[in-house]
């Protein structure tokens, strides 16, 4: 019995049927968004992305337990889904990938898919990865002190989880029991090195033991199961009892980046077999089951999300550039 | 006014500041209950409590990324790196993010931090409790540096640093800590960051320092004048920005130039120092343009025969303003 299955697993989750409408709609958006930038980059009509294909669901459905109005998201790079529901207008994204004047992130001084918006609560992120870990832990402190009900999720790959900075911003938010969740997308590979090549235990989740407090792994491929998992993390932060380490597995189903071949390292073989992962025909299909969704109402969704995309990449394009006068400016606050 | 020791007048100035903004902690290894290995933050967190001053783990860099963090969400945060030798853990979070904020968000996220760090030799520390570490620094955009020489400078820049939006790495003088005193005004008051002073007049000679050899300046100057050589001596306080007006100003007016400073010589900040009076002064030079400084070795080695044999004080100061008055 599928549609029942599907509508059990629905009800569990904590997600009612136009969440779940809501989350399938952001998925497709940013797997169309992660597609045409790609496209973009190969017509040479922008320099640089970075694509998410087959993490729409761990992005997405995880920045979905957050309050967007009042919670902060310390992103990286491949937190596209995440921005798309934190508030960041298709629009916004692409002024970011053509490096606009008008983008909010950084008016065109950083590479794309380098999130930051202030109004959003989206903490700025550089390209030196696992910075962003204690940064995490800085933005909850403060949440704390200053008595805001907030709670600061941090994305980040399982390489960054390589990186000192992982240790010491986990240590650090154990300590103080702060509202913070971190939340290690493990797509297996950092660039070309396979997680073997990281750690000699592949778990990332089981490391939160070591800095006293609940570490879980759970399948990023389904926003069913991610929403529920970081659900729990984002409920426990907030009333106190502080942080959480959610490890999602998810797939890589693009390069590293635009400027990545990973047919250096991976074989096509692997990656057509994890093609089959892909999180979003598995997610139409449930929502199918359950009577959210037919083929006909799912065309007319992916019909408007490209439209959207489509005017975007035209208003994007059209923008204006950053003024070379400015190059020079807002080195130093006044 | 009541004179009081340079140490005294950080911790007033830290006092001062957390009592009159909520949004200001501290936070750094050792500064709680043991008030700092120098006792600089001894008290304040008996007068403050453990929300406002803040024993860290042992971990440099993430102390420095959740100071970062805490800034980006409203908090003035002003860390205590135990040792300037040991700030380099945090190199990437103050080069890569803090420093380049306020420009990669385009003015959206300024960053106002301040790290403090004792910094400087002769207190035989050996090669990692003496360094002087402001020209990593001071080469970064977006990082303003900040070396008092005096009590009254140590507490108006410290107060200026942490209500600056800006991140500001202030570096105190370990051997000033309890050597040099001088008039503290009661109360409130800032000492701009990106100002010099000019500490005594004179007419042959500009000395140009900052921090605990700005004393050393001084001290050849007393010897200097009995043997009738004239020196002024600039203070330079912020070696980023630097104040090239001031320095400027004296250089032209003396046609001499010596930079002082207990850094090691190659890439330090008597290096940028010459290079703007190489061209904004070239025409009012008599002599060339000299540095002190301690020779390039990796800092000051332990053994007492060894650091003194490195330490640049007032005799080098006066072999070389010989040299200069003469030339």
């Amino acid at each position: 019995m599928p549609a029942n299955d599907g509508s059990d697993r629905l009800h569990e989750s904590g997600l009612d049927g136009e969440d779940a409408q809501r989350v399938y709609r952001y998925m497709l958006l940013a797997r169309a968004i992660s597609e045409k930038s790609w496209l973009l980059t190969r017509q040479g009509r922008v320099l640089f992305t970075m694509p998410c294909d087959g993490q729409e669901a761990a992005d997405v459905a995880s920045a979905y337990a957050l309050d967007a109005d009042n919670d902060f998201i310390v992103p990286y790079a491949r937190s596209l889904g995440a921005m798309l529901v934190k508030g960041m207008t298709t629009q916004e994204v692409m002024l970011n990938m053509f490096g606009k004047a008008a983008d909010p992130n950084s008016g065109g001084r950083q590479m794309p898919m380098h999130w930051g918006h202030k109004r959003l609560g989206i903490i700025s992120m550089g390209s030196s990865v696992g910075t962003t870990i204690p940064r995490a832990s800085g933005v909850a402190l403060a949440s704390k002190l200053r008595g805001q009900n907030a709670v600061t999720m941090v994305y980040f790959g399982e390489g960054s989880a390589s990186e000192g900075d992982f240790h010491e911003g986990l240590a650090f938010a154990g300590v103080h029991r702060l509202p913070v969740v971190f939340f290690c997308n493990n797509n297996g590979w950092a660039t070309s090195v396979p997680i073997g090549l990281q750690s000699a235990e592949p778990q990332i989740s089981k490391r939160a033991q070591g800095y006293g407090f609940p570490g879980v792994t759970i399948d990023g491929l389904d926003p069913l199961t991610v929403y529920q998992a970081v659900k729990t993390a984002v409920d426990r932060a907030r009333s106190g009892d502080g942080p959480t380490l959610v490890e999602a597995t998810t797939i890589r189903m693009m390069p590293h980046s635009s400027s990545d071949d990973h047919l250096r390292y991976r074989t096509q073989e692997e990656l057509d077999a994890e093609r089959q992962l892909d999180p979003l025909p598995r997610f139409r299909d449930l929502l199918i089951s359950t009577g959210l969704l037919n083929e006909e109402s799912d065309q007319t969704l992916r019909d408007s999300v490209d439209q959207e995309v489509e005017a975007a990449i035209g208003y994007a394009d059209a923008a204006a550039p950053p003024d070379p006068a400015t190059a020079r400016d807002r080195v130093y606050a006044p | 006014m009541v004179e009081k020791r340079l140490i005294e007048a950080v911790r007033e100035g830290l006092r001062e500041e957390l009592a009159a903004d909520p949004d200001v902690f501290l936070i750094g290894q050792d500064i709680g209950i043991n008030g700092g290995v120098f006792r600089v933050t001894e008290g304040l967190l008996e007068e403050f409590g453990p929300r406002r001053v803040i024993d860290s783990p042992l971990a440099e860099s993430g102390m420095v990324g959740v100071a970062i963090g805490a800034a980006m969400n409203g908090l003035r945060p002003v860390v205590e790196i135990q040792f300037a030798d040991f700030i380099f853990p945090a190199f990437n979070q103050l080069v890569s993010e803090a420093a380049r904020m306020y420009y990669r968000t385009n003015g959206e996220f300024a960053v106002p931090l301040v790290i403090r760090a004792p910094y400087g030799g002769g207190v035989r520390g050996g090669l990692y409790h003496s360094q002087s570490v402001e020209a990593y620094f001071a080469h970064v955009p977006g990082l303003k540096v900040v070396v008092p020489s005096s009590p009254h400078d140590a507490k108006g820049l410290l107060k200026a640093a942490i209500r600056d939006d800006n991140p500001v790495l202030f570096f105190e003088h370990k051997l000033a800590y309890n050597t040099v005193r001088g008039e503290v005004p009661d109360g409130d008051y800032t000492v701009p960051i990106g100002e010099a002073v000019v500490r005594r007049e004179g007419r042959q000679l500009s000395l140009i320092s900052y921090g605990l050899s700005v004393h050393h300046c001084l001290e050849a100057a007393e010897t200097l004048a009995a043997e009738g050589i004239d020196c002024e001596v600039v203070d330079l306080r912020t070696v980023s920005p630097l104040d090239t007006v001031t320095l400027l100003e004296s250089v032209k007016k003396t046609g001499r130039a010596c930079i002082v400073h207990e850094d090691n010589l190659t890439g330090g900040v008597g290096a940028e120092v010459a290079a703007i009076i190489a061209k904004d002064a070239f025409e009012y030079l008599d002599a060339p343009v000299q540095r002190v400084a301690a020779p390039d070795v990796p800092s000051f080695p332990y053994s007492p025969t060894l650091e003194d044999a490195l330490l640049p004080g007032p005799s080098d100061i006066i072999r070389v303003a010989r040299e200069l008055a003469a030339y």
